[in-house]
């Protein structure tokens, strides 16, 4: 099930995991990504809690946490490497995955077509 | 999300909630001549000193820095003022002496076709802006900044204008073309930009424009700076944009470039609490204006400034490189231990460097602390990160001297 926020973030949920990464529009809008931190495995966020940063040369920007859950993976090839977000940032360039703590909160967010009309 | 570290969602310096919205709409900014071929290029636009203004084009921050160090980036800076000061007295000489009222600046010095960077201080030492001063033969030539030309204007016509007539010319667009290949590209048009030397100024036609070119710029690169009649600015960028060398260049990778450059940029790195010597611009300050010199003071602050030549200043604008991968920002908090309890100084500029493929920044620190390889901490989203003082340009200029 793939979902979405209207902060930009995508969640491709599978079960009580979401993969959770920031959408090509927003990768678009922020450019070259030089800098990407992300959370430590085994913190827990509020839906909307700044859980990684991005950076690109000219700004600092957060990634919110677009449910309330616990982080069980993070993906440090962006670390190594913060041009795979621009580059592919719905597949490689994934951020976290996100263990939901309410599964059912995900009907709240944005599907595919409601996104793509959101962003125009 | 903090406000306090300017930190921002997606849309660089648009707000979340508005980044969607054509920015024209309802919207009370200035226009350049260039904008109608800034938005046709591509051009994200933003608001800047009142201005619209390309932040990037479409080839990115990135790719726009490191084409212009390759080759040539053409940038738009008609925000900037251009202001005329020409003597009532019809002796250009007069006019120089009353710009070294206004400056700690050898202009009385300054040969015909030259330019020379400058600086309008305060009574109290501190910098209302800084400037290009360019003497053009029977008149001088000023370059200012965008945010500060209104009061510059204002402070020139208080200060000199029973000697001088300032004008402000309202009808001229100013380009950059900065890079390796800005010389050859402009040689086609005009076989004399050979012979320039870094800061000459020459008036030159570039297809039918009368245009004012210097050979210098902000980017640390050889280039140059051309001043065109805004109704004839489009066409003069859109052959030079038809060379294969020469890409747009948003104010984002003007930026990143001056930062490696070690350049200033007025309103971060120097203010009206900052004084030149703090700021580490002595080299600005030829020796006829300092203390000993045939026109020695005699500029705004020159007590203060001179006096600061003498004993030396609490603290001082140094380089930073960052040791890890983490842009350090300003106006991050700079410490001496990495607990942070010692809070020394704060970044005025800083991101990431994409010809140094890495974090730099410049911030100012006790004298104590200024020298080369002096280990500090800067605070960065509440960890004290590592940071070396690092000597000022961080990437070699390559200017024609």
């Amino acid at each position: 099930m793939l979902k979405f926020t209207a902060e930009h973030e995508w969640l491709k949920i599978d079960g009580d995991v979401a993969t959770v990464g920031i959408t090509t529009h927003a990768a678009e809008q922020l450019g070259d990504l030089v800098f990407v931190e992300l959370p430590d495995v085994g913190t827990s966020f509020d839906k909307g809690g700044d859980a990684a940063t991005v950076e690109s040369v000219k700004a600092a920007s957060d990634v919110y946490s677009p449910l309330d859950g616990e982080i069980v993976e993070v993906n440090q090839a962006i670390v190594d490497d913060p041009s795979l977000v621009n580059s592919d940032p719905q597949g490689a360039g994934w951020f976290f995955k996100l263990k939901l703590k309410n599964t059912a909160d995900a009907d709240g967010l944005l599907d595919e077509a409601a996104y793509k009309e959101l962003v125009g | 999300m903090s406000t306090a570290r300017k930190r921002q969602r997606w849309a660089g310096a648009r707000a979340p909630e508005d980044w969607r919205a054509p920015l024209n709409v309802a919207s009370d900014l200035k226009k350049t001549p260039l904008h109608d071929l800034n938005v046709s290029l591509g051009a994200r636009m933003v608001p800047f000193a009142g201005y619209e203004m390309p932040v990037q084009f479409p080839a990115g921050v990135l790719k726009e820095h490191l084409h212009t160090r390759a080759a040539a980036g053409l940038f738009d800076v008609s925000h900037m003022g251009q202001v005329i000061a020409r003597a009532r007295s019809g002796d250009n000489a007069d006019a120089a002496r009353a710009l070294e009222s206004l400056v700690p600046v050898d202009v009385a010095g300054l040969p015909e076709g030259r330019q020379r960077y400058a600086l309008f201080t305060a009574e109290d030492g501190g910098i209302l802006d800084d400037l290009m001063i360019a003497n053009r033969g029977d008149h001088f030539f000023v370059v200012v900044n965008a945010a500060c030309k209104e009061a510059d204007l204002a402070h020139m016509q208080e200060r000199i204008g029973d000697s001088c007539e300032v004008t402000m010319l309202a009808d001229r667009a100013l380009i950059a073309l900065q890079g390796p290949r800005a010389e050859p590209v402009l040689a086609e048009l005009w076989a004399d930009i050979a012979g320039m030397r870094f800061m000459d100024v020459r008036a030159c036609d570039l297809h039918d424009a009368d245009c004012i070119v210097s050979r210098s710029g902000y980017t640390g690169e050889d280039g140059f700076e051309i001043s065109i009649p805004a109704d004839q600015a489009e066409k003069v960028c859109r052959h030079l944009l038809d060379h294969p060398d020469v890409m747009p260049i948003g104010l984002g990778a003007r930026d990143s470039l001056r930062l490696e450059a070690g350049l200033c940029l007025y309103g971060n790195d120097i203010n009206t609490t900052t004084t030149p010597v703090e700021a580490a611009l002595e080299w600005a300050i030829q020796k006829v204006r300092r203390t000993g010199g045939d026109r020695a003071g005699g500029f705004p602050g020159a007590d203060v400034i001179l006096g600061q030549f003498a004993s030396g200043a609490a603290r001082r604008r140094v380089g930073l490189k960052v040791d890890g991968k983490a842009p350090v920002r300003p106006p991050a908090k700079l410490y001496s231990d990495a607990d942070g309890k010692t809070e020394i100084g704060h970044v005025t500029s800083g991101g990431f460097g994409p010809s140094i493929e890495g974090p730099i920044a410049m911030g100012y620190v006790p004298v104590a602390l200024s020298a080369p390889g002096t280990p500090l901490f800067a605070e960065v989203r509440g960890k004290y990160l590592p940071v070396t003082v690092a000597a000022l340009p961080f990437v070699p200029n390559t200017f024609k001297r």
